[in-house]
């Protein structure tokens, strides 16, 4: 947990700048193309809730080193209204929409672990890992 | 053909034999691997980064831009693979909740079951299909001994599951009537206040409930909204409709019904039915009351049960074997 670099997200071009620097530490670490890709396309989805649901917030990276492993961390934070029902975005089919977007089951089938915490009016933090195989 | 392993050296190996004998065969292998590999779940994206890694191996010297373009087509298909993912779990879940219904569907079938009555003076046919899993339609016979047989037809305006569970309550509150009050308006009138008491005013229940008097042979009877019976003359090979007023169930607490009371001649017949036998379409038509009553009365000479059976066949054929509504049909024929 040597370092953290974050990522304001304020507009749609935001969302890319977020995936740009994630991709660049996701690949220092040591990731492959696909999961490259995957962490990507997780960035995207949670940079665009945070574009689309509250605003503003931020994209923060950490490249995570243990004794026998190492990994990715990306956080999602923001101050947005929060979310009533977890359990209803965390089902499948709901909040994809007719199949746009990846929606948070999405994130989670991308990423090794998923944590989310979000009280109603106050804001959502999410939080997944990688793990390098 | 050997059984296909779904490695990368597999992949590889298959590549390259197509790319060397442009062969059928070897394509023929690729959709084999494509579909083992469906079996075990691996989404799309996986299938390109095996095949980006193959071109690497066979092709060391590949240009760079081939490289470049080959991660910008994995890139575009990490949303497939989430979403072939998300397709599998809720295929998982679809199947989950259709046995679910099934398990409810036989709860509802020995819940609302009922003994059709063996009697010399009335002879009974009675056939209840739901058009989905759970029935909206109900049905039900009620024998007192003494010759009085009480028969009730009733449907939920709607299907499926929600219709099955106000069906449900309806066959318990009636379980609960007091069994020699079996005049049709005195259980309408109970009826219609239990419905409009506990069930959502957007649902109705339409009934008939008839009562038959095996001593005098006398048929009496209520409607709440019900699908109009007909009346079937054997002397003049004739169908009356046996259409009565009375509001549907549920809608106001202090409704009144009417009874009716006839008189039944040997070979003469009762049908009742839902509106799931007089709605039958065939393509977008509709078909006429009239090719109803035909097709029973070209059965009429069989016995009731059997009448029903031929009727509910001659309009599942003619929908296709695709019921649009549940479909129930009674027949009663006075044979001595």
């Amino acid at each position: 947990m040597d370092f953290q670099s974050c990522v304001n997200i304020k507009k749609e071009w935001d969302i890319v700048g977020a995936r740009q620097l994630g991709r660049d530490i996701a690949r220092k670490i040591g990731f492959g193309t696909v999961d490259q890709a995957r962490i990507a396309t997780a960035i995207s989805e949670l940079a665009r809730n945070i574009y689309l649901y509250a605003g503003t917030g931020k994209v923060c990276f950490e490249a995570l080193e243990e004794i026998d492993h190492k990994g990715i961390a990306i956080i999602a934070m923001d101050n947005g209204p929060g979310i009533q029902e977890i359990s209803q975005v965390m089902e499948d089919g709901f909040s994809t929409s007719g199949g746009l977007g990846a929606g948070l089951p999405g994130v989670k089938r991308l990423m090794d672990e998923f944590d989310i915490h979000s009280e109603e009016g106050k804001g959502t933090e999410i939080r997944v890992v990688k793990w390098l195989r | 053909m050997s059984t296909l392993k779904l490695d990368l050296e597999n992949y590889k190996e298959l590549l390259q034999e197509y790319i060397r004998t442009k062969d059928e065969q070897a394509l023929y292998q690729a959709e084999q691997f494509s579909k083992q590999s469906m079996q075990h779940q691996i989404s799309p994206d996986e299938i390109i980064n095996v095949h980006i890694q193959s071109l690497q191996e066979i092709y060391p010297e590949m240009p760079e831009y081939i490289q470049s373009s080959m991660n910008f087509l994995l890139e575009t298909m990490i949303s497939y693979g989430l979403a072939y993912q998300e397709h599998q779990s809720l295929r998982e879940k679809q199947l989950e909740l259709k046995s679910e219904i099934s398990v409810a569907a036989n709860m509802q079938k020995t819940l609302l079951s009922t003994v059709k009555p063996e009697l010399d003076e009335v002879e009974i046919g009675a056939l209840s299909v739901p058009a989905k899993q759970m029935n909206g339609d109900y049905h039900h016979f009620v024998y007192d001994n003494q010759g009085n047989l009480g028969i009730a037809v009733a449907d939920v305006i709607g299907k499926g599951v929600p219709a099955a569970l106000c069906m449900s309550m309806i066959k318990y509150s009636m379980d609960t009537f007091p069994e020699m009050r079996m005049d049709p308006s005195v259980i309408l009138g109970s009826l219609n206040r239990v419905v409009e008491r506990n069930v959502d005013s957007s649902m109705f229940v339409t009934m008939f409930y008839g009562l038959y008097n095996s001593n005098d042979h006398t048929f009496s009877y209520s409607s709440a909204g019900h699908e109009p019976g007909f009346y079937y003359h054997k002397e003049t090979d004739e169908f009356e409709e046996i259409d009565v007023p009375g509001l549907v169930l549920g809608v106001s607490a202090d409704t009144a019904y009417t009874q009716y009371k006839r008189e039944v001649k040997r070979g003469d017949m009762i049908i009742l039915l839902t509106d799931g036998v007089t709605e039958c379409r065939q393509g977008e038509r509709f078909i006429e009351q009239d090719e109803v009553l035909d097709v029973i009365k070209s059965y009429s000479h069989l016995p009731p049960q059997d009448i029903v059976d031929q009727v509910y066949r001659h309009f599942e054929r003619l929908q296709d074997f695709h019921l649009r509504d549940d479909f129930t049909l009674i027949v009663l024929r006075r044979n001595v």
